[in-house]
């Protein structure tokens, strides 16, 4: 009997994942009577949501179903566009103390040639789990904490190209959304790269002596870190014009081909600052190279914030959830840093910059609300504003007709942590939105 | 001598005596439900509870209108306020040591984590070793000494722990191949040798104990004994074989949870909280049987491979199974949103939200020992609350006022008119210096 019940439901199971499977692939969807937040205006209540083609075919209060369409009620419920998080590394990195399950900062200081793509796994166990709280779509980036990081990636200055994926795909090429979203750099700061050093400012005023030496001595490398920066900018400019002009034995290089897009101005440098200071000196360099630039976890603008303004530079802020630089700074610094962005009409996107907290990006967005940031701010900071950041805005975003059917339905406000997501569409293809956890979660609330 | 000063420097501090009443707010008690009310505080005690309440004459009255009122939020597991060092590693066993000999009462995290509505802690030693150091329980009284920060009444701990971090200290980085040469080679590097360091210490510590038990009886006897020599090491193990001192346990999988607990069986001890405890899913049954609390984090996994079975679901399974579960945050940013970690046990397993508020106040406080004092609104309790703006389990809300022993330690209006005061002096500070000349660098001397 227990045999005979096994055999049936495997049959079923079988059958109807196959069913699942079809549905998904082929068949439009049509979630009625759903409440729906498009971002790019304003919400529309109890209406009807038509996927067709991996795309969104229609929105509207009487839209018919097309033949063989699965029908999704979504009475009571929500539907907001599929969540972005414009900082992870999500595919290159398992488990982060475990450097044989990580791929990111490989080592080299110019490695733009690098690509973050071919290296994502898709089978990693991250992606089920950030999609169930409805990050569709994510930037992975070649280093920890994007331009650079840890280890061997500190010393990266170029450590490749980021890529922007859709969290659900058999393989890397179809969860590629564009392949080489910006190429990311780790900007020289005095005292360490990315503004991991000391407070520069107080320094030179004191004429202190640093950990790594006086003032001057890092003022010195400082310099001398620009100074190939740009140099390796330069010689890819000139063999960017050899290429062009068809010069003689000119031999491949991939280094320097790898930055061809960013001076045609196709693709952007991420590039990874700290403070006001190195926010103004990469875009002196960035304004010098003549390049598309987006900024990378500031961890605050100050003084810059008019220039960032001015030239309408996007800025990706990192975890909302973090301590303040320093002793004296206020104990909010972060949670107001997104206010202040806003404040001064810099374009910002919301990155989690670490896997374990992908998940945690609508949460993130959510404190930036607690302390003063608009609620619709925050939404557009991990949906459209990272769209258009990355130049996908025709694309995803919002929902919007025409646009890649990337969606989460969810019982309440997405920002909200009580919320709970009940599906969650990519390109049109209903997600399973069990993982590892849920199925370990299952099991063992079945033990006896 | 240090008593005597800090008897002086009490004399000195005003005397938190104050007749509050806290007016309109809405009351969640955990203990006795939700209501719409006042609280009245007196001589640091919660004196009166209601939904009308007598106003007495004089009193400060806090008016909480259109905000929430909950008791103090109590964190099972933190290092902050410790001065240097959290492990003291050398050794794999060091119960002599002692953290409340190491309060650093102006680490500035205290505040920060007051500025999130902590109100105690549980400060312990760190996991390096399998039987760590003495810990202590706190209240963020900031502004006090060390004495004044500690708990008084609290019954003291022991840090032990098991795993990946006691093994790691004995098996350095470098790995074990032929050509590893290890920096030094602590016992033990393996879960095996974590059980047998545990069984060693308390066969010895029982030896020890029946020496003194002996010596004890002989003494009551009025017999002139000779007192056996005092063991520093084996004394804390005394006092947890006495239930003295309460055992908080670091571990992540199953069959190191369940080791401990057999170990403590076969000694006669009690685990009173396993911590981290992320496999602790698995063997609740074992956990309930035992007694032992457990405290969690929410979400933490993947940072390494002890975590890699780690579940959102542990803390709401292991509630349902009908174990004490506390949420911790060992992390000094982590430490100021605890209010939204426990809303994280409503979205992943449901659990109801005056359960989840639990998890973060009374529940700690049964863990540690203090539920007679702190961890819900009761009259007669003392007087630890924290002021939300708005539902303290919606990301959405901030901390506005904090109060412990009846005085108001964090009220953020006043933070954040400090803070720009702060910055001006900093910067008239900056300009000061930059008006100045130049200091004189004085001389190097060669090293030597």
């Amino acid at each position: 009997m227990k045999k005979i019940g096994l055999l049936f439901s495997l049959a079923a199971g079988l059958w109807l994942g196959g069913m699942v499977a079809w549905a998904a692939a082929d068949a439009p969807v049509l979630i009625r009577g759903v409440d729906v937040y498009p971002v790019t205006g304003p919400a529309i209540k109890g209406v009807s949501v038509l996927l067709e083609n991996g795309k969104i075919a229609d929105i509207g209060a009487k839209v018919a179903a097309p033949k063989g369409a699965r029908i999704v009620d979504g009475k009571g419920l929500c539907v907001y566009p599929g969540l972005i998080d414009s900082a992870t590394q999500l595919g290159l990195s398992e488990i982060e103390a475990i450097r044989e399950s990580v791929d990111t900062g490989e080592l080299g200081e110019f490695m733009p040639q690098l690509r973050a793509l071919a290296a994502v796994n898709p089978g990693s166990e991250h992606f089920p789990v950030v999609r169930v709280n409805g990050v569709t779509t994510a930037m992975t980036f070649p280093a920890g904490g994007g331009g650079g990081g840890r280890g061997a990636a500190a010393r990266q200055v170029i450590s490749g190209q980021a890529a922007l994926i859709h969290t659900d795909g058999w393989t890397w090429e179809q969860m590629a959304v564009l392949p080489s979203a910006a190429v990311a750099v780790q900007f020289p700061s005095l005292g360490g790269r990315g503004g991991r050093g000391g407070n520069p400012d107080f320094a030179e005023l004191l004429g202190e002596a640093g950990a790594a030496g006086t003032y001057a001595q890092t003022l010195r490398t400082y310099q001398e870190d620009l100074a190939k920066l740009t140099d390796f900018f330069d010689q890819a400019r000139r063999y960017q014009k050899a290429k062009a002009a068809s010069a003689p034995g000119l031999v491949r290089d991939l280094k320097y081909e790898a930055l061809i897009p960013v001076f045609e101005g196709k693709t952007p440098l991420a590039i990874s600052v700290s403070t006001p200071k190195t926010i103004h000196d990469a875009i002196a360099f960035a304004d010098k190279q003549n390049v598309k630039v987006v900024l990378l976890q500031p961890r605050e603008i100050g003084s810059a914030a008019a220039e960032l303004k001015a030239k309408n530079i996007p800025v990706i802020l990192g975890k909302v959830l973090a301590l303040p630089h320093g002793e004296d700074d206020p104990y909010d610094q972060a949670f107001t840093l997104p206010l202040e962005c806003y404040k001064a009409g810099v374009k910002f996107a919301f990155g989690t910059f670490e896997n374990e907290f992908v998940r945690d990006l609508p949460y993130q967005a959510a404190t930036a609300v607690a302390f003063g940031l608009p609620r619709e701010e925050a939404l557009k900071a991990i949906t459209i504003n990272p769209a258009e950041i990355w130049g996908v805005s025709d694309q995803a975003g919002s929902i919007e007709k025409g646009k890649l059917a990337d969606l989460v339905v969810t019982t309440g406000d997405i920002l909200e942590i009580q919320t709970q997501v009940k599906h969650v569409f990519i390109k049109g293809q209903d997600v399973d939105l069990t993982n590892k956890q849920t199925r370990l979660y299952e099991k063992y609330l079945a033990r006896p | 001598m240090r008593k005597l000063l800090f008897i002086a420097l009490a004399a000195l501090a005003p005397v938190a005596a104050e007749t509050i009443v806290i007016e309109n707010a809405t009351i969640m008690t955990v203990t006795k439900g939700t209501l719409k009310g006042s609280v009245v505080i007196r001589d640091g005690k919660i004196a009166e509870v209601g939904e009308k309440v007598m106003v007495p004459q004089g009193a400060t009255i806090i008016d909480a209108g259109g905000q929430y009122l909950i008791p103090g939020i109590i964190d099972c597991h933190s290092h902050i306020a410790v001065d240097g060092g959290v492990n003291e590693g050398s050794v794999s066993v060091s119960s002599m040591v002692d953290i409340k000999d190491v309060i650093d009462p102006e680490d500035v995290s205290i505040y920060r984590a007051l500025a999130g509505g902590v109100t105690t802690a549980n400060i312990l030693h760190g996991s390096a070793n399998a039987i760590g150091g003495k810990t202590v329980v706190l209240k963020m009284r900031w502004g006090k000494d060390a004495q004044g920060m500690i708990f008084e009444g609290a019954l003291p701990g022991i840090k032990f722990a098991l795993g990946e971090n006691p093994k790691r200290a004995g098996n350095p980085p470098g790995g074990r191949g032929a050509n590893a040469t290890p920096v030094f080679a602590r016992y033990p590097a393996t879960r095996m040798g974590v059980e047998d360091v545990i069984r060693e210490a308390f066969n010895q510590a029982k030896a020890y104990k029946a020496e003194w038990d002996a010596y004890d009886a002989s003494a009551a006897r009025g017999e002139h004994a000779i007192p056996p020599r005092k063991d520093l090491k084996l004394e804390a193990l005394k006092e947890v074989l006495e239930g003295k001192r309460y055992v908080h346990a670091h571990c992540y999988r199953s069959d190191e949870i369940l080791m401990l607990l057999r170990v403590a069986d076969d000694y006669g001890f009690k685990i009173r909280t396993l911590q981290h405890v992320l496999e602790g899913y698995k063997v609740a049954p074992e956990i309930l049987a035992h007694g032992a609390g457990a405290s969690t984090f929410s979400d933490w996994w993947a940072y390494k491979i002890e975590a890699i079975d780690a579940i959102p679901y542990n803390a709401a399974l292991m509630q349902k199974k009908g174990i004490v579960v506390s949420l911790n945050s060992d992390d000094a940013e982590l430490m100021r949103h605890l209010n939204t970690e426990a809303a994280k046990a409503m979205k992943y397993g449901g659990v109801s939200e005056n359960d989840a508020l639990a998890m973060v106040t009374i529940n700690p406080a049964k863990q540690l020992g203090i539920d007679q004092r702190v961890g819900s609104i009761e009259v007669g309790k003392d007087a630890d609350l924290v002021i939300y703006d708005k539902h303290p389990l919606s990301d959405y809300a901030k901390v506005q006022k904090v109060l412990i022993d009846g005085t108001v330690y964090f009220d953020r209006d006043k933070a954040v008119s400090a803070a720009k005061a702060a910055a001006a002096e900093k910067q008239k500070l900056l300009d000061k210096i930059k008006q100045s000349q130049p200091r004189q660098q004085p001389a190097r001397r060669p090293n030597g």
